[in-house]
């Protein structure tokens, strides 16, 4: 259930900024940026929505965990659970 | 009164299509309000103002394709008698005798012109996404067409219908930077030079810095490097500002223009302006706001018309070294390639350390060689002291 919300988040985020894509074809095992032509800038934006819409801080040491979609939720699953989502209520 | 005309944005721009009008007669406009959009080969532009004073009379119709430097609209002072105001059509297009030099609208920018109402980012996100608002159904109760309008548009078309729109869009800035560059082929002498710079304390520094940093405050090296460069220009003002009329004019601000690229193979390279004054994270706020712009379609003309000189970072494509064109009437570019990990030999010791590939690519009609050696040297000064950035 939570992945599936995780996922959801994250292809939203990444259909932003790769409004041309199609996200259906992604392989969740191969790198997002290989796949979407997207660079740091864009990058940073899709963390910032996940940031936004999860409420999920994210270092900048563990941006490479993020590097294809199966990591991501893997990644982002592990820091909701560990309360990595609270920095949002507490401002 | 005072006229306001259709801007020149960039040494290749012949004309540009007048897409809407963000001001009425009698409205009261300062320097520097966007006044208009404008769709040009770089996609849809904000055209702003250059003068103070109050809208008298808009003269041309939105949809008409218009040469630079024509009269799009009279200012009055504020103390001058409104001229009687004549509906605009686009009869109203020749003022008084001069003769009629607007273009009638091509068929494709026609299809753009509004005969219906959209929000401003509804238009950019049709813009950005290759969709014909004409075929947009509104759902609003004002019949304004809203992005989410455009979301839908774009989910029920065809994929080749977006395919080539998006072609047409690319071919047309294709024109525009082949015509640029090979003016400054033609044109400039250029020489190049390159140096390896030692980041590491400069990387390390920003990830200190980005550490203590929420998300929404992170800084990207290339802003640093950016900063970097334009304290580096102050020092040789020959390599910034503008080779015109056989001479050098060198330009009195830095206003750093950023080689964007563009979803599926377009470039812009719009300026961060008086780049000298800002700090590491007000150059990181520019540049974030820049390239969504850039990438959304919604740059401002100011932006596309007075960078003094072109920074390119092609580094994330892993590229170590560029060779680049400069862009006219500019005298220089820097280009940076990838931050990489490399031996490094330095007072008999040998040590790992990151290093980026910096290159100046300068107008020997306006610099030597000697002057270009001071600017990357001075470069190299301020990126192995970043806490000065």
């Amino acid at each position: 259930m939570i992945r599936d919300e995780i996922r959801t988040t994250l292809l939203d985020a990444l259909a932003s900024v790769a409004p041309e894509a199609d996200l259906d074809t992604l392989k969740p095992e191969r790198l997002l940026r290989d796949q979407l032509d997207i660079d740091s800038f864009d990058f940073l934006n899709v963390i910032l929505r996940v940031h936004e819409k999860l409420g999920v801080d994210i270092p900048e040491a563990d941006y490479a965990k993020l590097a294809t979609l199966v990591g991501a939720v893997d990644y982002l699953e592990i820091r909701l659970k560990q309360g990595g989502g609270t920095s949002k209520a507490s401002g | 009164m005072t006229e306001f005309r259709m801007p020149s944005l960039g040494a290749d721009m012949e004309a540009g299509t007048l897409v809407e009008w963000q001001i009425k007669p009698g409205q009261r406009v300062k320097r520097g309000d966007v006044v208009a959009v404008v769709e040009t080969q770089k996609g849809a532009v904000e055209v702003e103002i250059w003068d103070d004073g109050v809208v008298d009379q808009l003269l041309v119709e939105p949809g008409t394709k218009v040469p630079v430097g024509e009269v799009l609209a009279r200012l009055r002072t504020e103390g001058e008698t409104p001229t009687t105001a004549a509906a605009v059509t686009p009869a109203a297009v020749a003022p008084s005798g001069a003769p009629k030099l607007a273009i009638p609208p091509e068929s494709a920018p026609a299809a753009r012109a509004p005969r219906f109402k959209v929000s401003p980012m509804a238009r950019r996100r049709a813009e950005a996404l290759g969709v014909d608002l004409s075929l947009v159904t509104p759902s609003g109760p004002e019949g304004v067409i809203s992005t989410a309008d455009v979301d839908r548009a774009a989910q029920t078309r065809p994929v080749a219908e977006i395919k080539s729109a998006a072609a047409d869009k690319l071919a047309a800035m294709r024109q525009a930077i082949a015509a640029a560059m090979a003016k400054s082929k033609r044109e400039i002498p250029h020489y190049y030079l390159g140096a390896t710079i030692d980041v590491s304390r400069a990387t390390a520094w920003l990830e200190q810095q980005n550490l203590k940093r929420p998300v929404t405050q992170r800084v990207l090296f290339a802003a640093v490097l950016l900063k970097a460069v334009a304290l580096a220009l102050k020092e040789v003002p020959e390599l910034n500002g503008f080779w015109v009329d056989g001479a050098f004019k060198p330009a009195l601000a830095v206003h750093l223009g950023v080689g964007i690229g563009l979803r599926g193979g377009g470039l812009v390279a719009p300026a961060i302006h008086n780049a000298d004054t800002k700090s590491a994270l007000e150059m990181m706020q520019a540049l974030s706001d820049l390239v969504t712009r850039a990438r959304s379609g919604a740059l401002r003309s100011s932006e596309l018309s007075d960078a003094t000189v072109t920074v390119t970072n092609l580094g994330e494509q892993g590229v170590e070294t560029v060779y680049g064109v400069i862009y006219p009437p500019q005298v220089a570019l820097v280009g940076f390639g990838k931050v990489t990990e490399r031996p490094w030999a330095e007072n008999g010791g040998l040590y790992v350390r990151r290093v980026i590939h910096a290159t100046l690519c300068a107008d020997h009609r306006a610099s030597v060689g000697h002057r270009g050696a001071l600017f990357l040297s001075t470069l190299e000064r301020s990126l192995r002291e970043p806490e000065k950035l």
